[in-house]
């Protein structure tokens, strides 16, 4: 399976990423694709997100060879930005290459899920009148990970 | 030695991202007993290793941790709040 994790602050080329994954072989019968956005409800401006540097990527790289293992995977490509980012922006982006379309669709589940609750990153929120507030985690995203049936890919 | 790391909301509390931390010299404390020893250092301290002052989440050595996970001389100890990535 070919592997790209990255955590960065700029953005990233959706179809510079896409064309990547298609050119992997041509075995590749789909790709799964779940882009994030700073989702701008409740007046927010911006979402600061912050890291633990080296957990971070040695957690999405667990969690991704796991997926690789679990629906036979081709490729997967996990790019997470940190930093300032205004509403609208991109936060983040899984691709997951199979021969074909269940294996591509559930594995890009499977990654987001388990990359929202196991990952080391976290939100703050920036309003227009310069408040801020760290964001919660929510239940659901813990249910939803949850119900893959296993007690996480990043278990030692 | 350990190394103690703070992330989000704990490290604007406590108004510091790492400190380091000398362990005692005999027996091998847990990350509850490092947690106990902190509370004592202050307000700030105390409200964010406070029993109720929210769940908190530990790693040592960038692997997830327990509150009764050992910590040895040489770690990497982090306290953060729960993830919120995606």
């Amino acid at each position: 399976m070919l592997v790209d994790i990255r955590v960065q602050e700029e953005g990233f080329s959706l179809d510079a990423e896409l064309a990547r994954l298609a050119g992997v072989g041509l075995d590749v019968g789909g790709i799964g694709l779940f882009m994030g956005l700073v989702r701008g409800d409740g007046g927010l401006a911006a979402l600061v997100l912050e890291h633990y540097p080296g957990m971070t990527e040695s957690m999405i790289a667990r969690i991704v060879a796991q997926a690789g293992t679990r629906f036979g995977l081709l490729a997967c490509t996990v790019i997470h930005r940190v930093g300032r980012l205004p509403v609208g922006a991109p936060i983040v982006l899984v691709l997951c290459a199979a021969a074909h379309r269940g294996a591509a669709l559930e594995a890009t589940e499977f990654v987001i899920d388990w990359l929202k609750t196991q990952a080391p990153f976290w939100k703050r929120e920036e309003f227009p009148d310069g408040q801020g507030r760290w964001v919660a985690a929510r239940e659901s995203d813990e249910a939803a990970a949850a119900r893959w049936g296993m007690d996480g890919p990043t278990e030692s | 030695m350990v190394e103690i790391l703070y992330f989000a909301w704990l490290r604007d509390r406590l108004g510091r991202s790492r400190e380091t931390l000398v362990l005692p010299d005999d027996g091998v404390p847990s990350v509850r007993d490092i947690m106990d020893g902190l509370r004592r250092r202050g307000a700030a301290y105390e409200e964010v290793f406070a029993a109720g002052g929210g769940p908190i989440r530990c790693a040592i050595n960038q692997e997830f941790a327990a509150l009764d996970s050992p910590v040895h001389a040489g770690d990497e100890l982090a306290f953060f709040p729960p993830m919120t990535g995606g």
